[in-house]
């Protein structure tokens, strides 16, 4: 297969997951508690029916999450969770999953392994995408030519206070548009930022790129509310909490979270 | 994107959410750093409240007794909260406050920067929150108390080390919550565009006194200028003036900690290497997969994985070298100074101290140091004491 052909498959298969129906996209921290208990996670949840799904890669010092997720960072590496060994996790897992799956990670662990190390890596392994939440617009062009050159999607953001920014940024991206609902960091909240859905109309305006919305939506309710008006819903700390709380035993209930949100969305 | 670089260090790594708060304040800075009026109020602030200019004292003793180079302290721990930390905040509270901000927020890891926060705030009537490490609110707890007694509230962080880096995650993240009202008054030369650039026009006044006083007093430049290096603002301070100058040598000191061969220091040029954190390309003591190191110095100001953009450049350049000093070794210059001068040193800045005491027996008596004493002991006297087994109580 040629890079070009894979490039294509890769885009259809992102673009695929928002394709005649709103897409469901959980997050979770990869190797929390243990590598073993992502892999059942992970078939838990595409069985589940998710139609992607976010893997973080875990970071020192995740500026950008609440303490859920924090606490799940440092429990996968205190665990010995590295990127070589969630690649080594990824191969397995794909042998058995068509849905696209994308690495969430902080910009060090990127770089540190070396751009173009890390994207081909990705390649060969079947990440779909890359969503990386301290590499800004402006940042974005060392990152975005190894991932092209790789068949990967570099996933753009967009948050409340970004006004003028949204259709320099929609216009300009690819796979998915992630749409921060709420100011702060990554965690549950009871009430989601009104301006969402305002911020889902004018990318809409300039791009016909699916608009996913996450931060904050820790219920099924929420998330139907939100799949009323984005194309997907991208639930995080709902799900990390709940691996805290069952931590080897929680395959289970995250199947059963996932249905329902499965039903809502 | 050449914006915010030094070489190829620098940038805006940041969360999109911060984006526009970043581009605020650039824009403020651009509009604000040339104007006269901002630069005569903020001039008058640190000449009548600051007490600026700082002394550049000869310290005769010690230039004696190390039997070298001519040895000069450049006081910035008579400045008003005990630091050079004093010049930077001046210039962002001020500049917040033309921006309409109405709360301050800031990290600390020595409390100084903390402390130098809590009294702008105070004197420019703005609300203050401070994040502090929880292992840093023990050891320096004095410092914690002179915050709360300047109104501002003091947020202990728990989490990662509990140190410096963890304090400015926290503060990160509080910020990306609450923009609006909200300045982050950043501590260092590090961070995304602009702060690095930002700070340094602020401690810069530093270097531009030294290179004055010395001419006055010495009618020729200095051979070496020394200063201690955590995120690098006095150090920069005291630099920047003299980078065209080639004959002047520039010298940084950083935490070696318990030695650079064990895994416990903050020596983040001489062990580390090239990364992306706190929003700046940079060099950081890191893992081979990235992650942060959990890094130590006897000295909280010092604790701190990374080191500001234009350092890393300056050592690329090879326009400035670093050097790493043990917590023994700055104990003992901090020990030396006390008892020689009648000076007592921020541990942060003994560093410094303890590598002239190193350096100046090996230069010529015709030859001239500078050596930036970047803050005051005072908040140190129990650390020491404790590290020498003593207790000490005011009960």
């Amino acid at each position: 297969m040629n890079s070009e052909q894979l490039t294509t498959n890769n885009e259809s298969r992102i673009a695929r997951a928002f394709k005649d129906k709103k897409a469901f996209i959980p997050f979770i921290t990869g190797g929390d508690p243990d590598l073993e208990t992502t892999e059942k996670v992970l078939y838990a949840l595409a069985e589940a029916g998710a139609d992607m799904i976010e893997i973080g890669i875990p970071f020192s010092d995740p500026v950008a999450e609440g303490p859920v997720i924090e606490a799940a960072d440092e429990r996968a590496l205190k665990a010995g969770c590295t990127v070589d060994k969630l690649f080594d996790l990824v191969i397995r897992v794909r042998a058995n999953m068509q849905i696209p799956l994308c690495f969430m990670s902080y910009y060090n662990p990127i770089f540190a392994y070396g751009v173009d190390r890390f994207t081909g890596k990705c390649k060969t392994c079947g990440i779909n995408g890359l969503i990386v939440p301290d590499l800004p617009f402006e940042e974005r062009d060392e990152l975005l030519n190894p991932c092209r050159a790789n068949g990967l999607e570099l996933i753009s953001l967009i948050a409340p206070t970004s006004e003028e920014r949204i259709a320099t940024i929609a216009k300009s991206s690819s796979g998915f548009l992630y749409c921060v609902s709420s100011l702060g960091v990554t965690g549950e909240r009871s009430e989601l930022g009104g301006g969402v859905r305002r911020m889902v109309e004018q990318a809409k305006k300039v791009s016909d790129i699916p608009c996913a919305v996450g931060f904050g939506i820790s219920t099924p309710e929420q998330a139907g509310e939100t799949a009323e008006f984005a194309d997907g819903v991208i639930i995080g700390s709902a799900f990390v909490r709940l691996i805290a709380e069952h931590g080897r035993d929680c395959a289970e209930p995250v199947r059963q979270f996932a249905q329902a949100i499965r039903r809502q969305v | 994107m050449t914006n915010g670089r030094f070489g190829s260090y620098g940038g805006q790594y940041i969360p999109e959410t911060l984006m526009n708060a970043i581009k605020e304040l650039e824009r403020a800075y651009d509009r604000w750093r040339g104007d006269p009026g901002f630069i005569s109020e903020l001039n008058a602030l640190l000449k009548e409240y600051a007490g600026r200019p700082s002394l550049l004292y000869y310290a005769k003793k010690m230039t004696a007794d190390l039997g070298g180079a001519k040895v000069y302290l450049k006081r910035e721990d008579l400045n008003h909260t005990g630091s050079h930390k004093i010049n930077n905040v001046l210039g962002q509270a001020l500049l917040a406050k033309k921006m309409g901000k109405k709360r301050m927020i800031a990290e600390t890891g020595a409390g100084q920067h903390g402390v130098a926060t809590a009294t702008a705030a105070t004197l420019l009537g703005m609300e203050c929150e401070i994040f502090m490490g929880k292992e840093d609110m023990e050891r320096q707890a004095l410092n914690v108390y002179r915050m709360r007694m300047l109104g501002a509230k003091v947020n202990c962080v728990t989490s990662g080390t509990a140190t410096l880096k963890d304090a400015v995650n926290a503060t990160m993240r509080e910020w990306a919550g609450r923009m609006e009202d909200t300045h982050y008054c950043l501590g260092s030369v590090m961070g995304p565009h602009p702060f690095p650039t930002m700070v340094r026009d602020f401690q810069a006044v530093i270097g531009r006194e030294i290179k004055e006083q010395i001419l006055l007093k010495e009618g020729r430049l200095p051979d070496s200028v020394i200063a201690c290096v955590g995120g690098g603002s006095n150090a920069i301070g005291a630099f920047y003036e003299f980078i065209g100058d080639r004959e002047v040598e520039l010298i940084g000191c950083e935490a070696g900690g318990r030695g650079t061969g064990t895994p416990d220091n903050a020596a983040t040029v001489t062990n580390g290497s090239v990364g992306v954190f706190h929003g700046m390309k940079s060099y950081f003591c890191q893992d081979e997969y990235g992650q942060i190191a959990p890094v130590y110095s006897i000295s909280a100001g010092l604790d701190y994985p990374g080191v500001g953009p234009e350092h890393a450049d300056l050592f690329d350049r090879k326009r400035a070298r670093y050097v790493a000093v043990t917590d023994d070794e700055a104990v003992a210059a901090f020990d030396y100074l006390t008892r020689m001068e009648g000076i007592i040193p921020a541990i942060e800045s003994a560093h410094a101290v303890a590598y002239a005491m190193v350096y100046a027996p090996k230069l010529g008596k015709d030859q001239i140091i500078v050596v930036n004493l970047s803050g005051r002991g005072d908040k140190d006297v129990a650390a020491i004491a404790r590290h020498k087994g003593v207790t000490i109580s005011e009960q």
